[in-house]
């Protein structure tokens, strides 16, 4: 018995674990194309801020690898051979599989515009991305952000943390239109102005300009130019289907899995940003580029891998990020519609997130410290939390317990509502409730 | 104010130093390591969150760092319960 695991993020990280968790005996191999291994990638922000140096990105030491039994091999899977259980890897003789997980990930989207090939142009999909932002970022005095969501602010925030003048273009009049509402924008954008940051609104990337081979500025639609030496993009992420496509594996934005991460090949299983898995609760198959998720759907692959039936149940979406240094946290459906600045899905965002019904809206806070509740007949359907981050433990467990909020809901949509010590009052005793 | 009745319950640095320990949302960290890079006496709290389990070590000062300087709000202190395995 083999277990072969493509990609060594945190979704075949865990799958390990688990596979060891029911079967010490077997050999477990993962062939990953980056050089790295296992790291933190959303860690990547940080390091690139300077918060942390390269070497503690690395959630496991060599020894631990050792107590795994776990062998790795660095090379780019060609071809996926179902009919031999066999993998062609670049450069290297054959492996035979008896169990295959796809944990492939995701990569950056092209920017597509004219110039996106010049020396200076820079994007953040792994570690290798992350040394070039920094070694370019010596170099530049001007910078210039394409794109949205998570993955721009943490680019922008690393250009401002070395020094770089930064631009941040925006196509239209806010930030991350479609999972963040106007207030919530502005209090990113006001703080990103305080850094320094100097924010173009209706601005669209029409040409990178260059000269022998290097950034020169950007030409916008309309015919404005910002000189600058350094271009950083952040436009979306698409799944790595590329692979399971050319076996034969269904795929329809991600690679298809149901919820036991099983692909339509029963000896391979999908799991993390590459997968789009199906939700037994909502019928559908969605992508979530979440690390939690990610983890999760490896587990419960390698259980299942190793011979344990287990399912994967969707929680409420939920990821916590900073933008613009204000830790937040979004929680189930909280937006609608798409961002103009993202193409598809980005890092760090779920599917999920933007299919918000009709939903009344409660929010109370000011500046800083902002709660906003989505709030639908009977239960919370989503929640942003701004700042202070003491009821996002008690809302992610409403929202995902469908908490029946019917007895605060009218309070909650008073005018200018105590949000937050309603919600806290009821926390402390529906908490009672459930445990009972 | 009840949202500050809820969450004060007692589990302020000062207390927590003399008798409480660290404990982990572990579904919110993405093990960027920041807590144990700044762990004054070394401790691999990141490891600790990972396997969803308190910070119970020998060695820990419950200084605050990791708690502080998590971008995530992964750590809280917590008081220590010797009869009963932290709730995390």
């Amino acid at each position: 018995m083999r277990y072969v695991i493509i990609g060594a993020g945190v979704a075949g990280f865990a799958a390990v674990e688990a596979i060891r968790s029911l079967d010490s005996n077997s050999e477990v191999v993962m062939v990953s194309d980056d050089p790295h291994g296992f790291y933190s990638r959303p860690g990547l922000a940080y390091y690139l801020t300077g918060e942390l140096d390269d070497k503690a990105l690395y959630p496991r030491a060599r020894n631990d690898y050792r107590d795994l039994a776990l062998s790795f091999v660095q090379g780019r899977v060609k071809r996926i051979l179902r009919d031999k259980h066999t993998l062609e890897i670049e450069g290297k003789p054959p492996l035979t599989y008896s169990k295959l997980l796809l944990a492939v990930g995701s990569h950056a989207l092209s920017l597509g515009a004219p110039g996106e090939n010049f020396d200076g142009v820079v994007k953040l999909d792994h570690f290798e991305d992350a040394k070039r932002i920094i070694k370019v970022a010596k170099h530049s005095k001007r910078a210039v952000v394409v794109g949205g969501g998570i993955t721009a602010l943490e680019l922008t925030e690393a250009l401002l943390a070395r020094g770089v003048e930064t631009h941040y273009l925006l196509r239209g009049d806010r930030y991350w239109s479609n999972v963040l509402d106007g207030a919530e924008s502005r209090i990113v954008e006001a703080r990103l102005q305080a850094e320094g940051v100097q924010l173009h609104y209706h601005s669209d990337l029409q040409e990178i300009l260059g000269k022998k081979g290097r950034v020169t500025g950007v030409l916008l639609k309309g015919g404005n130019t910002i000189a600058c030496d350094m271009v950083a993009y952040a436009v979306g992420i698409a799944p790595r289907i590329e692979l399971a496509q050319a076996a034969d594996i269904n795929c329809e934005r991600g690679i298809l899995a149901d919820e036991h991460l099983q692909t339509n090949d029963p000896d391979i299983y999908a799991a993390g940003d590459v997968a789009q898995v199906y939700d037994p609760l909502s019928g559908r198959s969605v992508i979530d580029s979440l690390w939690t998720p990610a983890r999760e759907q490896g587990y419960a692959a390698g259980l299942n891998m190793a011979g344990r039936k287990s399912a994967y149940l969707k929680s409420a979406p939920f990821n916590v990020t900073r933008l613009a240094g204000l830790t937040t946290t979004i929680i189930g459906a909280v937006g609608r519609g798409r961002d103009e600045d993202i193409v598809g899905i980005a890092r760090g965002d779920s599917e999920t997130w933007r299919d918000l019904p009709e939903a009344l809206v409660a929010q109370g806070g000011f500046d800083v410290n902002r709660v906003r509740l989505l709030i639908g007949d009977q239960y919370l359907l989503g929640a942003v939390l701004m700042g202070d981050q003491k009821l996002s433990l008690p809302l992610q467990k409403m929202i995902s317990h469908k908490a029946n909020i019917s007895s605060i809901r009218d309070s909650l949509l008073q005018p200018n509502a105590p949000v937050a010590d309603i919600i806290a009052d009821f926390w402390m005793t529906w908490r009672e409730s459930i445990a009972a | 104010m009840a949202l500050l009745d809820i969450f004060k319950s007692g589990n302020s640095r000062h207390t927590v130093m003399t008798s409480g320990q660290v404990v982990p949302e572990s579904s919110r960290c993405v093990q960027c390591g920041i807590c144990s890079y700044n762990c004054p006496v070394g401790i691999d709290v990141r490891a600790h969150v990972w396997r969803k389990e308190a910070v119970v070590h020998s060695e820990c000062l419950t200084c605050g760092e990791c708690v502080a300087r998590c971008p995530r709000g992964v750590l809280r202190f917590a008081q220590t319960d010797l009869f009963e395995k932290a709730n995390v």
